[in-house]
């Protein structure tokens, strides 16, 4: 088996694992006054402390949620709506190439609340030109309500000149949420010196369980809530607190954070040789995003184009191989649909539909290059001839 | 004889659902796609129709669990859209009526899919279609299913021999009543699931609203054979020859009886209605045959098909270049052009053709 999907989630770390468990034996609500809480409340707390700590922020600047998509939505909206409270203020600014996690909220605002968006361009490599989000901010700097842009591309692993970005939207005083869930573990990332109004992190992608994330938020940012209850993470976000889920979340946050750097070499330069081989073995295969000498592409994300071939039908062929990797795009009913990110960068929807995504991470190996690069010249064939086949029998 | 490579199409419905798990015990080595076919799929089917909702996926998805099979999604509503919708459209525009489950499976299921699997190393696509292939002299046949009131080798009457060569039905020789206790004893989730009918793309099953809004408001007048007004239509789309109900006429017989469409003029916008029996017919015109094998323009009296679950009627055939004539032995009654003439041999398919004419 070769795992090459650590983007879409990466395997729990041991320590991750034994902080979990060992939490899910234990009793105790953390809002509880009594001496159980009291218990659970501390464990919520220095989980809070580790996290804060590992991301540069303060622990008042930690709110737990359900994951990414919800400090996404909670960042999104929230700070739309908060914007509201003295004066319209109905732009955001927001790249081209977000989540859906981002993407959505966006939209959902402009057909719901009146917000307008203005969706920043970005280059053939995935990035977003920082003059351009100053000029779009100084064109009515008044009218924007926020600006959202993600720190790293999930598909195609473009880092964005988030430093840039965030000396503008100050310059303007315009809150700025940047979705980092492809960054936390992976790059540095130091919260209060990236000068950031409100950043997205998710547990499972590095190296904790699934459920569980944070938003990180300025201590003047007051997001409207999206969930009300009983106003358990500064009365931002409702819930009970998921006591084994963020201790998780804490120890794979430290070890990842530690572990980093060498971590990080150590995969780009696996990425760099599955790039390479697999080039070499399908010579017609391209890299997309930004060169794998830039500096600017994620150490793990290797985003490849396959002419002729279906991603769904290379991501089948391989997923029969045992080779786990991801087309990168949206599913709704599991249908494929040509990246929106690879659009965006000016490709047809025919090379985005011919796309792969492979991700390395903690636990990827020169084996798991080697077990592809032994079959990818194969797949591909495959692939190509299913790519000719498909086309619809006009015969009448 | 086990493994082959097979790609089991599962629509998320019971009959896909045990043909997959047949050819899985058969002991060949499966795998399950569900064919998407709308681009804007509803998350729920209104009522029991249709195979192209959310939740279909889902069931799909939880046979192939069941079964212990990988399971895909195929993106095919592009395809579908232009091939079995647009053409559903223009045939209706253009004063007949179509059948989209047989340009499905003649455009999509047994050609996009079917070369798409080969190309991919698949050596047959597996449907929940109730017909039977056997072999013959003359290579692969395909036949009536055992089951006389679900069989649908009348849809696939459009597919030669290649196709059915590598099309598996595994539900051929069954009875649904035994599919639906084969798929509750299997433990499969989609056995009391309602059967899907009519057609899957029209949701609410309002085939007439479903014409009025893509193909508008074409205001007409209904005449008799005498050419008579007597009445006024919306669009002569939503009128299919032989229709008796819905016609609105505001001008009654004189001796009351019924009155049925005779024929839709789609250049003057005519809907001509008339007694039964000026329906009769005994001359069958259709155009680009397909042979299901070799085809012997012998004095055979074959028996001709030209509805889904209609009745047969004998009769003889004449190939006249790209066109046939069939001559009915017995008359029929309100024949549509745009519908397939099915022509069977006992229970074999030995062809087809698009009716044109009838006379």
């Amino acid at each position: 088996m070769a795992y090459l999907d650590h983007a879409a989630t990466t395997p729990m770390l041991p320590a991750a694992i034994a902080a979990l468990t060992k939490e899910l034996g234990e009793l105790g609500n953390a809002s509880s006054l009594h001496a159980t809480g009291r218990r659970a409340r501390r464990v919520v707390e220095e989980s809070r402390e580790t996290v804060a700590e590992s991301f540069g922020a303060r622990p008042g600047e930690v709110i737990f949620t359900a994951g990414g998509t919800e400090a996404d939505n909670l960042a999104v909206k929230g700070i739309f709506w908060s914007r509201q409270a003295d004066r319209p203020r109905r732009r955001i600014l927001a790249s081209a190439v977000e989540h859906q996690a981002v993407l959505d909220p966006v939209q959902w605002l402009v057909d719901h609340e009146g917000a307008e968006v203005t969706w920043l361009p970005v280059d053939k490599n995935g990035a977003v030109d920082p003059m351009n989000v100053r000029d779009e901010l100084a064109s009515d700097p008044e009218s924007v309500a926020l600006v959202t842009l993600m720190w790293a591309n999930n598909e195609v692993g473009t880092v964005q000149p988030i430093a840039e970005c965030a000396a503008a939207a100050a310059a303007f005083g315009v809150p700025l949420h940047s979705d980092a869930v492809q960054v936390a573990g992976i790059l540095p990332l130091d919260f209060d010196a990236s000068g950031l109004d409100a950043l997205t992190i998710s547990a499972h992608k590095l190296g904790g369980p699934l459920g569980v994330g944070a938003l990180l938020l300025s201590r003047d940012a007051a997001p409207v809530p999206l969930i009300h209850g009983g106003g358990q993470e500064r009365n931002v976000r409702s819930g009970t607190l998921d006591t084994p889920s963020i201790a998780g979340f804490a120890a794979a946050a430290c070890e990842s954070v530690e572990t980093r750097e060498e971590r990080a070499i150590a995969v780009a330069v696996l990425r760099d040789e599955l790039v390479t081989r697999v080039i070499e073995a399908v010579p017609d295969a391209s890299l997309n995003g930004p060169s794998l000498e830039s500096g600017n592409r994620l150490p793990g994300n290797a985003h490849l184009s396959f002419p002729g071939c279906e991603g769904d039908s290379l991501l089948m062929l391989l997923d029969a191989n045992s080779i786990y990797c991801s087309t990168g795009s949206a599913c709704s009913a599991g249908v494929a649909e040509p990246s929106h990110v690879l659009l965006a960068m000016g490709a047809s929807p025919a090379a985005a539909r011919s796309s792969l995504r492979f991700s390395l991470g903690h636990t990827s190996t020169k084996a798991d290059v080697d077990d592809l690069v032994a079959v990818i010249p194969h797949v591909v064939e495959r692939a190509r001839a299913a790519g000719r086949a498909s086309g619809v029998d006009a015969r009448r | 004889m086990g493994g082959l490579r097979v790609l089991a199409a599962l629509s998320g419905g019971v009959d896909s659902a045990v043909a997959a798990a047949r050819v899985r015990d058969a002991g060949h080595d499966v795998t399950g796609v569900h064919l998407a076919l709308s681009a804007n799929p509803q998350t729920y089917r209104s009522g029991a129709r249709g195979c192209c909702s959310l939740e279909d996926s889902r069931d799909a998805r939880r046979v192939a669990d069941k079964l212990g099979i990988p399971f895909y999604v195929w993106d095919m509503a592009a395809e579908f859209h232009q091939a079995v919708v647009e053409d559903f459209l223009s045939e209706y525009a253009a004063g007949r009526t179509p059948n989209p489950c047989l340009r499905c499976n003649e455009s999509i299921k047994f050609s996009a899919v079917l070369q798409r699997a080969k190309a991919l190393g698949y050596d047959a696509v597996a449907t929940g279609h109730y017909a039977q292939v056997r072999h013959g002299a003359d290579g692969v046949e395909l036949h009536r299913a055992l089951d006389a009131e679900k069989d649908q080798s009348y849809v696939l009457a459009v597919l030669d021999q290649r196709q059915i060569e590598g099309s598996m039905f595994p539900l051929g020789d069954s009875h649904k009543s035994q599919v639906r206790q084969e798929a509750a004893e299997r433990g499969l989730l989609v056995a009391d699931k309602p059967d899907s009918h009519d057609i899957c793309f029209i949701a609410d099953g309002d085939t007439r609203g479903f014409l009025a809004e893509r193909l508008g408001r074409q205001p007409g007048h209904v005449v008799d054979q005498s050419g008579t007004v007597v009445g006024e239509h919306e669009g002569a789309y939503a009128y299919t020859v032989g229709q008796r109900r819905g016609l609105g006429l505001s001008v009654a017989t004189a001796d009351r009886t019924p009155r049925y469409v005779l024929a839709i003029e789609p250049l003057s916008n005519t809907v001509t209605v008339g007694p039964r029996a000026a329906l009769e017919i005994r001359e069958v015109a259709a155009t680009q045959p397909r042979w299901c094998g070799p085809y012997s323009d012998a004095e055979v009296v074959y028996q001709m098909q030209m509805r889904a679950h209609g009745a047969t009627v004998p009769g003889t055939v004449e190939l006249r270049g790209n066109d046939v004539l069939a001559k009915l032995v017995e008359p029929t009654f309100g024949v549509a052009p745009g519908q397939t003439l099915a022509i069977y041999e006992g229970s074999r398919v030995r062809g087809s053709a698009t009716i044109t004419a009838c006379r």
